[in-house]
């Protein structure tokens, strides 16, 4: 069967299409102010790049945020259960998937691709990837530049406060004060690995670990994480369609 | 949801008794925790500042005399209680036109110590006389050193509510009134225990909306009375079968206080998806009040309040809770991390670890809906129910 998943999340919409095993192609854009007509643009566009209509497709599934106002949709799944099933999709013996999303990160301890538990930031950006969008602003660098130029970074500096504002200031304050662009922005990278590792601590770490979300093709805050784990974690190929995936995967199932 | 035919009748008693006491020649506003069988066996006329404040965040209302109080310098970190009962007291008003002036006032720090500063400010405003009854934190075991320290104050409470009010405690009176306290506290327990049965015949928040008589009107004729008719409608339920909501297919058990202003929509949200909240931790917190008939009243007193939920340690409230999963046969728990009740949310992450089924801790403010986040909330709980 043909199914089809579609995230909206925060910043970014994602749609995979699914032949019972087979990932045939994904599409990732940009969200717009109207979720309904994201979702549906995002859907025409995905088939269209795989050659399929929408009478090929058995099953719809939406997960997300904006899951809701996805009304085309046959069924809508939180995006924890739907990242922990694509996270397992992926990498079959993952025990921990940690999800950085643009404006949340979650944690979820996982078995055979069923939640086991699950924990999630509080209403705070602080660990999300619109942190970095905001430090990326401050620093005058392109979203995509951060993670390149957190590794070659001398030295971490120190950003103290958990506050995306308050942090922002501290950013502001390093630069006048002439440190290394590559050392402030390691010094981000570092602060969300920190409040990351603290969330994974409260369902406990188990191996494999999976990074997704988009904040994971950032190279300076998987090695962060890495640092504070003492291990290397997986990053799929393509790490932000997990949660999209995930709900491909459940579409099958349903 | 099916409404309990009492849930009509609790209204009329509360409003006669916010009417009440507006005529009252003496009052004291009192903590919930605190040992309200003095002030009616001196007929002294409780009146609580945290049921008014639930009433407030029922109505909707919490942010906007919230506000009050942080234009005058409070925090908005502080308890959402204390901040919209001082910002009511700024208004001059309320949704039920203020609360009437104390006589005195009587706070007791077994359920946290942010009532020690609020009645201070409240004394100071009022410029009316503040007992605190001080009670120690009991992290492992009760022993006779605490019941002693509290049982004095007692009998020095007792010495300044007759010199305030000018009146004599009667010895007979105050065991009448804590005979009918317990008897209003196993009546209660009883109707909170007919959760137990499956389908259940109430949720949490039929507990919460009826809570209001134990709180205020323990000790009073009324509240046996009406836990009476409460547990019959009850038992009625129980022997016809009849489920509280359409159909129980999840049981979940509720941490802390509710979140008054979105009673409805929790209800619905749960009802939507066959999950019940069949019980929670807040209104078994009252289900405790007992003292044996041969025991000096005072010092049974003083260690049923010293032991109260909030004045213990983890490890024993998680033994409570895990006790209450057992009773009540659920398969998870949803702890509400209540911004303005630290000691109640504090812990609340150690407090899961040692719990027998899986739970999910969702963050809001019981009475301050500027804080409440419907997404966050959601996900949270939709996510949880997948899990389970």
């Amino acid at each position: 069967m043909i199914t089809v998943g579609i995230d909206i999340g925060s910043i970014t919409a994602k749609c995979v299409v699914l032949e019972d095993t087979r990932i045939l192609g994904y599409k990732i854009s940009r969200v717009k102010p109207n979720l309904e007509v994201t979702a549906k643009e995002i859907l025409a566009e995905t088939l269209s790049f795989v050659g399929l209509k929408r009478e090929d497709v058995g099953r719809i599934v939406a997960t997300g945020y904006g899951r809701n106002m996805v009304d085309f949709a046959d069924k809508k799944i939180t995006e924890i259960s739907c990242h922990a099933a694509g996270a397992c999709f992926l990498i079959s013996n993952a025990g921990t998937v940690i999800d950085i999303g643009g404006q949340d990160s979650k944690v979820i301890a996982v078995e055979n691709g069923k939640v086991l538990d699950f924990v999630m930031n509080d209403k705070c950006a602080a660990g999300t990837g619109r942190f970095i969008e905001v430090m990326a602003a401050a620093l005058n660098l392109r979203i995509e530049d951060v993670g390149s130029l957190a590794v070659k970074a001398t030295k971490k500096l120190k950003i103290s406060s958990t506050c995306t504002v308050f942090a922002e200031t501290e950013v502001v304050s390093y630069i006048s004060s002439g440190e290394k662009v590559e050392n402030i922005v390691a010094g981000v990278c570092d602060a969300i690995a920190g409040r990351i590792i603290a969330m994974a601590n409260r369902v406990g770490i188990r191996r494999e670990v999976v990074l997704t979300g988009g904040v994971a093709k950032n190279l300076g805050v998987k090695r962060a994480i890495e640092e504070r784990l003492g291990f290397p974690v997986i990053v799929p190929e393509e790490p932000q369609i997990a949660g999209a995936l995930g709900a491909a995967v459940l579409g099958q199932k349903a | 949801m099916k409404r309990l035919r009492i849930s009509e009748k609790m209204r009329e008693l509360m409003t006669g008794y916010y009417m009440a006491g507006m005529q009252a020649e003496c009052n004291a506003w009192i903590t919930s925790g605190a040992p309200v069988e003095l002030l009616h066996a001196l007929d002294v006329y409780p009146v609580y500042p945290e049921n008014h404040g639930a009433l407030i965040g029922a109505t909707k209302l919490g942010g906007y005399y919230c506000e009050f109080a942080e234009k005058n310098g409070f925090s908005r970190d502080l308890c959402s209680y204390a901040r919209c009962d001082i910002g009511c007291v700024f208004a001059g008003t309320s949704p039920i036109g203020g609360l009437p002036k104390p006589t005195f006032l009587f706070a007791c720090n077994n359920i946290c110590n942010t009532v020690v500063k609020w009645y201070e400010v409240l004394s100071r405003i009022f410029k009316v006389p503040l007992f605190v009854l001080d009670m120690p934190f009991i992290r492992k075991e009760l022993k006779d050193c605490h019941l002693r320290y509290v049982e004095e104050q007692l009998y020095d409470f007792i010495s300044f509510a007759e010199r305030v009010t000018d009146r004599k405690l009667d010895d007979a009176k105050l065991r009448d009134v804590v005979l009918k306290s317990m008897e209003s506290v196993e009546l209660y327990s009883e109707c909170l225990r007919t959760a137990a049965n499956k389908p259940s015949p109430m949720t949490c928040f039929d507990a919460f909306v009826n809570m209001a008589p134990i709180v205020c009107l323990r000790g009073t004729d009324h509240a046996v009375s009406f836990y009476k008719e409460m547990k019959q409608e009850l038992d009625e339920r129980v022997k016809e079968g009849v489920s509280a909501i359409e159909r129980e297919e999840i049981r979940l058990l509720w941490d802390n206080i509710p979140v008054w202003y979105r009673l409805k929509w929790f209800g619905e949200f749960f009802e939507k998806r066959n999950a019940c909240l069949v019980a929670d931790t807040y209104t078994n917190a009252w289900s405790g009040f007992k003292v044996s008939r041969g025991e000096d009243v005072l010092s049974g007193m003083a260690e049923v309040y010293t032991v109260s939920y909030l004045n213990i340690g983890m490890e024993m409230t998680a033994e409570i809770i895990n006790k209450l999963i057992d009773l009540y046969d659920v398969d998870g728990v949803v702890m509400h991390s209540n911004r303005s009740c630290k000691p109640y949310s504090f812990g609340q992450y150690e407090i899961q670890k040692k719990l027998s089924v899986p739970s999910v801790i969702i963050e809001a403010d019981m009475v301050d809906e500027r804080v409440f986040s419907e997404a966050q909330v959601v996900t949270r709980l939709e996510a949880f129910l997948e899990m389970l």
